[in-house]
């Protein structure tokens, strides 16, 4: 008993020879379908190029435009010559012509001779498939397709849209239920012969000419009619990108297709030269055959897929710069900001980069320049740190320097002082972690020696460039994880925010803090809040500060900090 | 061209007084699959011309129009890829670019444009990564033949600043070594790193800036909006060699480039104390994978 091959062919005739050769010197015939829209010299050739075969066939040429009935027309055809002219064949296969076997066929014809009655077909309910492309599954059953989808995409889409406000369906064939799956089959004789000898055959063709896509519903709908025992896969790998195209394969992915345990491969690149010497040599068989490990190539291409439409989060650049909202991670990983604790604690930056393990960076939107961690003028990616280039783009500045730090947080110090132009971007982030201490920048107001007047000017100025920062920050829309607490309350207990602060950035640590940040000596702060008043000025943001009776700050109490556990 | 293959891939090329480059030019892309060379030489005096009369797969036109009226040498190329482009994949770059894409290595370029007919993509975006040596440029001269990234083997991987520009609907990419170096004080003015040196061309299609951007303003949505990444490449710049001082010079004397030369003014200014392009940070050149990781090109769909 044997095992025949039809092959739909349209470009790349002279690899397709090859193949054919190839399955019929091994005594498997071989029917050939060549498109009629291929140039006839051209299939004269291939004509010419196996003549002396003599189990080779030329089927009737049909038009095959993607997505018609021509392709199950030319299947039909060929099938029927298969069944006629070679009467031992017991499974035919279909494949087309950029197909590749991976396995000897010798193997393929054992593996047939086990299950001498199963046919080979994914067969699927539409209720079941997760990948048409286009929203179309059942209606491809109960729609007419008269347009091509290829050249007339409006009028195809325009006559959809039609159909369904006015509903109109289309009536099926009694008894059939519509099943969708991979174009590329291996069916029996009996069961294929039962479907294109059938009494119904005119009924069902008449219908299929015009559901949509019907090279993938046609066969896989009627097997369930005949066939006892059908196996739902089908014994050619195929893979399909996002768009429904076939993903090709080239001679770099040798070693994959090796590992594959699946008989024949679609779709080879023709000037793969390397995977058709490699799968087509006589010895090809003789080799020690490699751990069969098909999930492998399953990840290749889900990845390829998953990079195309999800992207790397953070990312920005020539072929990746998402609108607004729809970047999938406006940043490339998580990060801190802090607000006001450079202020209130002395070496505020040493500490945190300790206790915390992460690059703490100082003032990275200060006026005068970038403060990278260091002091370093140059940082990873060569990111600038002059301030004129970070201007340029804030927004960008900062991806970067996210992006180019992967696997290593970063913290920076933020305030009133800096360039707030990076607000709203950084609010929105989810990656972020803003912890403010609102009024905290007066306190090197308060231990500057400058005259009371400017200080009152900058304390002002200040305090409104703050509050319009907390309105960003208490949005509606703020995706980061912003805390904000005044300067007063904040010293009142600094111990449990920073213990909070510091787990939530190295979460694995989970130590208890023992070294506490040195806070500023704020005796007379009270004082100075009231002499600000007193000149006329409303300092708000600092909270609730006795005049006289001064704050007594952690730093007196140099025991280990209260926390709760 | 007779004798060119069916659906040739052809080069477009603008040049004057290259010749030590050419060698090693044409055989890169050679290399990568290019079938015909087509390159309007603009009254070069070093033997450009003649060399390149030489070799078998390239047309040659010779001009001495001045660069500047034919809108930097694009007016030339757009004519001669109306005439012999249509239809054809077109890679259009200077000399001193080097086309590099996913799978480069292992694939041929016909692989890629064969992909991208494949998926109905008509636009091939590669950002123009400047190439620099360590070290001050003079001190590693280039020889006729070498591989260029033999000596500028480092490139600045994470500074780049991206802008939409609404008007043509493609990105504006501006940063690397040059902002850095040249440009730090007013980089608005900066040169765009953008590129779209592939396309299928059609008669109707139209390069607007250098190879920034194209007409119709849909050839230059070559990036994804929501998310995703499409596939891109790279153009390896190997502008910064020892050679550069004199292009700067002559350049300047000439006057023939863009917004007076306002660029190569830079150049000459800061070249004078012979800078060193090379910082702490600087990533050495491996290959297109390293590119790909670092974000700088993606493979996209394409496995």
């Amino acid at each position: 008993m044997s095992l025949g091959f039809v092959m739909l062919c349209h470009t790349a005739l002279d690899r397709a020879a090859q193949v054919a050769r190839y399955w019929a010197t091994r005594d498997c015939p071989v029917v050939i379908h060549v498109d009629k829209r291929t140039p006839g010299p051209k299939a004269e050739k291939l004509r010419g190029d196996l003549a002396d075969l003599t189990n080779i066939r030329f089927s009737p040429r049909h038009a095959c435009e993607w997505g018609t009935w021509g392709i199950v027309a030319a299947t039909q055809a060929a099938s029927m010559m298969m069944l006629q002219d070679f009467p031992q064949v017991r499974h035919v296969c279909l494949a087309s012509g950029s197909c590749l076997p991976l396995r000897p066929v010798e193997e393929l014809r054992a593996y047939l001779d086990e299950r001498p009655r199963t046919d080979f077909i994914e067969s699927v309910t539409t209720a079941d498939v997760g990948w048409t492309i286009g929203g179309l599954n059942y209606e491809r059953f109960t729609l007419r397709f008269p347009f091509s989808w290829r050249k007339h995409r409006w009028l195809f889409d325009t006559y959809v849209d039609l159909q369904r406000r006015f509903r109109v369906r289309r009536s099926m064939p009694s008894g059939i239920v519509p099943h969708l799956g991979s174009q590329w089959w291996c069916l029996t004789r009996q069961t294929l012969s039962a479907i294109l000898e059938g009494p119904e055959r005119e009924d069902y063709d008449r219908y299929f000419r015009k559901v949509w896509i019907p090279d993938e519903s046609y066969f896989q709908t009627l097997v369930r009619q005949v066939s006892t025992n059908v196996e739902s896969r089908s014994l050619t790998l195929s893979k399909f990108d996002f768009q429904g195209k076939p993903h090709i394969f080239y001679d770099d992915h040798l070693q994959l297709l090796k590992r594959s345990d699946c008989f024949i491969a679609r779709k080879i690149w023709p000037e793969a030269n390397k995977l058709y010497d490699t799968f087509l040599s006589p010895n090809a068989g003789d080799e020690p055959r490699a751990e069969p490990n098909p999930g492998k190539i399953d990840r290749l291409f889900a990845k390829a897929v998953e990079r195309r439409t999800t992207g790397r989060a953070g990312l920005y650049m020539q072929s990746r710069f998402p609108n607004r909202e729809w970047e999938q991670g406006r940043t490339a990983a998580p990060y801190s900001i802090f607000e006001g604790f450079a202020e209130v604690f002395e070496n505020f930056d040493t500490w945190l980069s300790k206790v915390s393990g992460t690059r703490v960076h100082g003032h990275l939107f200060a006026p005068g320049g970038v403060e990278f961690a260091g002091g370093a003028t140059v940082y990873n990616g060569a990111l600038s740190d002059s301030a004129i280039l970070r201007d340029y783009n804030p927004r960008s500045f900062l991806t970067n320097l996210i992006w180019n730090t992967r696997g290593e947080r970063q913290c920076f110090q933020f305030g009133p002082s800096d360039n707030q132009q990076i607000a709203e971007f950084t609010a929105a982030d989810p990656n972020a972690q803003i912890s403010v201490i609102t009024g905290a920048f007066s306190i090197p107001l308060f231990q500057s020696n400058r005259n009371f007047s400017d200080i009152r000017a900058e304390a002002a100025k200040l305090q409104k460039v703050e509050s319009d920062l907390l309105t960003i920050l208490r949005a509606p829309n703020v995706k980061a994880r912003v805390r904000i607490w005044s300067l007063a309350e904040f010293i009142e207990s600094p111990m449990e925010p920073l213990q909070t602060l510091v787990d939530e950035i190295s979460p694995r640590s989970m130590r208890r803090l023992t070294e506490v940040p040195r806070m500023v000596d704020l005796t007379g702060f009270g004082q100075f809040l009231q002499n600000l008043r007193n000149q006329g000025m409303q300092p708000v943001l600092m909270g609730d500060f006795p005049t006289g009776a001064d704050v007594t700050t952690a730093s007196s109490r140099r025991a280990r900090p209260y926390l709760v556990k | 061209m007779a004798d060119v293959r069916a659906e040739p891939i052809l080069l477009f090329a603008c040049l004057r007084n290259e010749k030590v480059r050419l060698p090693y030019f044409l055989q890169y892309y050679r290399d990568l699959g290019v079938d015909h060379f087509l390159i309007v030489d603009n009254d070069s005096d070093d033997g450009s011309r003649d060399y390149l009369a030489r070799q078998p797969d390239v047309s040659l036109w010779t001009t001495k129009g001045s660069y500047k009226r034919a809108r930097f040498g694009m007016d030339w190329l757009t004519h001669l890829q109306r005439r012999y482009g249509h239809g054809n994949w077109c890679v259009t770059v200077d000399v001193d670019e080097f086309l590099i894409y996913p799978f480069c290595e292992t694939r041929p370029l016909r692989a890629l444009t064969d992909w991208l007919d494949a998926s109905q993509i008509r636009t091939f975006s590669s950002m123009l990564l400047d190439m620099y040596p360590k070290g001050p440029m003079q001190d590693q001269p280039y020889r006729e033949g070498q591989n260029p990234f033999e000596i500028a083997q480092w490139f600045d991987s994470g500074n780049y600043t991206l802008a939409r520009n609404w008007a043509l609907g493609n990105l504006w990419i501006q940063g690397g070594p040059r902002t850095r170096s040249f440009f730090a004080e007013d980089p608005k003015r900066a040169p765009a790193l953008n590129k779209i040196p592939l396309v299928k061309w059609h008669r109707s299609y139209a390069y607007v800036s250098s190879t920034h951007m194209l007409l119709p303003r849909g050839l230059n949505l070559v990036f994804d909006e929501w998310g995703g990444e499409k596939a891109s490449g790279c153009l390896l710049h190997a502008k910064f060699l020892d050679t550069f001082a004199v292009k700067a010079e002559e350049e300047m004397a000439r006057g023939q480039h863009y917004a007076e030369s306002r660029e190569y003014r830079a150049y000459q200014q800061a070249l004078q104390d012979q800078p060193d392009l090379w910082c702490k940070w600087s990533e050495k050149y491996i290959n297109w994978r390293q590119l790909e990781i670092l974000g700088l090109m993606s493979k996209g769909n394409w496995a």
